[in-house]
């Protein structure tokens, strides 16, 4: 062990963790994370501060802290995952919490155990947080009910994928040439919009950045979000959004495209001719990426389609951030299991419990 | 709530002076020393008696900066969730003498958290502290090397250090708290 803060690792700790971060007030409030539709601007930043934090403890040469020590995390998924799950896992353990992790594949589950049956054999079992993953939209709404510590939601059916639209807000602002204020930057979704969780928590998260946010896909793949941005315009706090299935309009002069995956396994019939003609017309080529500001992020939140929704020559492009995106996502889950443990350390104080 | 001045400009400067002359004649010069302030106020302290042995001794020794945060045994207790400030450490821990910087010593959890976070940089060959006050009411058996002025206090007031750096201002104030249960580290 020689330098205690390796150099080169890209932290900045002058501008990442700021002398003067008193200045922002901003607490954590919420004891579950379900959604970011109910989380305000300030709070957002809070997020993005404490993950400044957690990426230094990350670059130490113990990288563990006692943050999170003698609290029981259960991660509870009800779908593959690669990425999200490991990198909770990781996350939680960074912070001396004491995990668990429950596959439904194999669990009980698999004998006609309710959700609710499960929620409370965890918590019977001593969790004291649950990250969740879930087929059906708005499951970890209903764990939430039935569960007396928090609930991390890890991704619920087509609904909502918090934690990974902090990651790549925090992604976003790190990489922005001319610095992280996304105030009117044009930051483009392309893809399957409809079967996509992530692009729905990216849009509470971006508009509230005041982002110039463009969804961009198949109109089968658009449908009923046109009614959402109309009524985005008069939701305090966020901003319109703009919908096309022109991608050269939509990628001309983008600061940041992030691709989707096409998600095969909920694809019904009709929505989609082929996965050819779909790659031919709306994935992200060089061609395409060309038409963008000269340093324009790529993105994608993985696991990728190549040569589908993205060219695999775009996808390890130097302006691609997507290996960023996944080393940012340990940092920034870190960020929330510890501001969900204060807050539902100061709610167990308030009530006495 | 009362507040009363107990130490002016002057004295905290008076204070910091003789502090830097005590640590170097602990340590019988300046080799292997380093400073670590505690965020946040421990941090301009720990520059300042810098400062004040690069003037007398003619050494400029190095100078981190930790937070304590993730190590505190208070997380659900706090009523504020503390904001993480970062932690600088910019030179090897290992074989050094380190002299941890705060501005008030109280229960000694802040300085218990400290030395565990220290220990996970490296393996220093000694830790000592440093603090402007010293007000009593010890929770854990710690106790400084080095003080600015042993405050007698009781648990209703709070000691209130002010620094240019961080305040505006030097001065510390001690306040009376009427029918309230003072905060559990002195800010």
């Amino acid at each position: 062990m020689s330098l205690v803060v390796p150099d080169g690792t890209g932290i900045d700790l002058q501008a990442g963790v700021p002398p003067s971060a008193a200045a922002a007030p901003a607490r954590w409030s919420h004891r579950h994370l379900l959604d970011l539709d109910v989380v305000s601007w300030p709070e957002i930043e809070l997020v993005m501060q404490t993950t400044d934090a957690m990426r230094e403890v990350l670059a130490r040469p113990i990288a563990k802290v006692p943050a999170l020590r003698g609290i029981g995390v259960t991660i509870l998924f009800y779908e593959a995952s690669t990425r999200t799950r490991v990198s909770f896992e990781v996350a939680a353990k960074n912070l001396s919490a004491d995990v668990v992790n429950i596959a439904a594949s194999s669990s009980s589950v698999t004998k006609g155990e309710s959700l609710v049956d499960t929620i409370r054999t965890v918590e019977a079992l001593g969790a004291d947080m649950i990250v969740m993953r879930h087929a059906t939209s708005g499951a970890p709404y209903l764990a939430a009910e039935h569960f007396g510590g928090s609930i991390l939601n890890g991704g619920d059916g087509w609904h909502a994928h918090p934690s990974q639209a902090l990651l790549d807000l925090y992604t976003i602002r790190g990489h922005l040439p001319g610095g992280p204020n996304l105030h009117g930057r044009k930051v483009v979704i392309l893809g399957d919009i409809l079967h996509s969780r992530v692009a729905r928590s990216n849009i509470w998260s971006l508009t509230a950045a005041g982002a110039d946010l463009w969804l961009c896909g198949p109109s089968t793949l658009l449908r009923g979000f046109d009614r959402w941005a109309a009524a985005m315009a008069a939701v305090p706090g966020h901003g319109r959004f703009t919908l096309t299935s022109d991608v050269t309009a939509a990628v001309r002069d983008a600061d940041v495209i992030m691709a989707l995956r096409i998600q095969r396994e909920r694809m019904s019939g009709g929505l989609l001719p082929s996965l050819r003609e779909y790659a031919a017309r709306f994935g992200l080529t060089l061609d395409r990426l060309a038409l963008a500001k000269p340093e324009a992020l790529v993105m994608h939140p993985g696991p990728m389609n190549e040569g589908v929704e993205i060219a695999p020559e775009v996808a390890v492009h130097p302006r691609s951030v997507i290996t960023d995106q996944v080393t940012n996502g340990v940092a920034v889950r870190m960020a929330l299991l510890y501001l969900l443990a204060g807050a539902a350390g100061r709610a167990r104080e308030a009530t006495g419990g | 709530m009362t507040g009363r001045q107990i130490m002016t400009a002057d004295e905290i400067r008076r204070a910091t002076i003789r502090i830097s002359h005590e640590i170097v004649e602990k340590q019988a010069g300046t080799a292997g020393l380093a400073l670590v302030g505690i965020q946040r106020r421990g941090v301009p302290l720990a520059h300042r008696i810098a400062e004040a042995i690069a003037e007398h001794e003619g050494v400029t020794l190095p100078v981190g900066a930790l937070d304590i945060t993730f190590y505190r045994d208070d997380l659900s207790l706090v009523a504020q969730q503390p904001l993480v400030k970062g932690t600088d450490l910019p030179f090897d821990l290992n074989g050094a003498t380190v002299v941890l910087v705060d501005d008030v010593l109280y229960t000694g959890r802040t300085i218990r958290a400290a030395m565990d976070a220290l220990v996970d940089f490296g393996r220093p060959q000694a830790i000592r502290l440093a603090v402007l006050i010293d007000r009593g009411h010890r929770e854990l058996p710690i106790r400084a090397d080095h003080v600015g002025k042993n405050v007698p206090t009781s648990r209703e007031e709070i000691v209130r250090v002010h620094l240019a750096e961080t305040d505006g201002d030097d001065s510390v104030d001690i306040e009376r708290v009427v029918g309230a249960v003072a905060e559990p580290v002195a800010r």
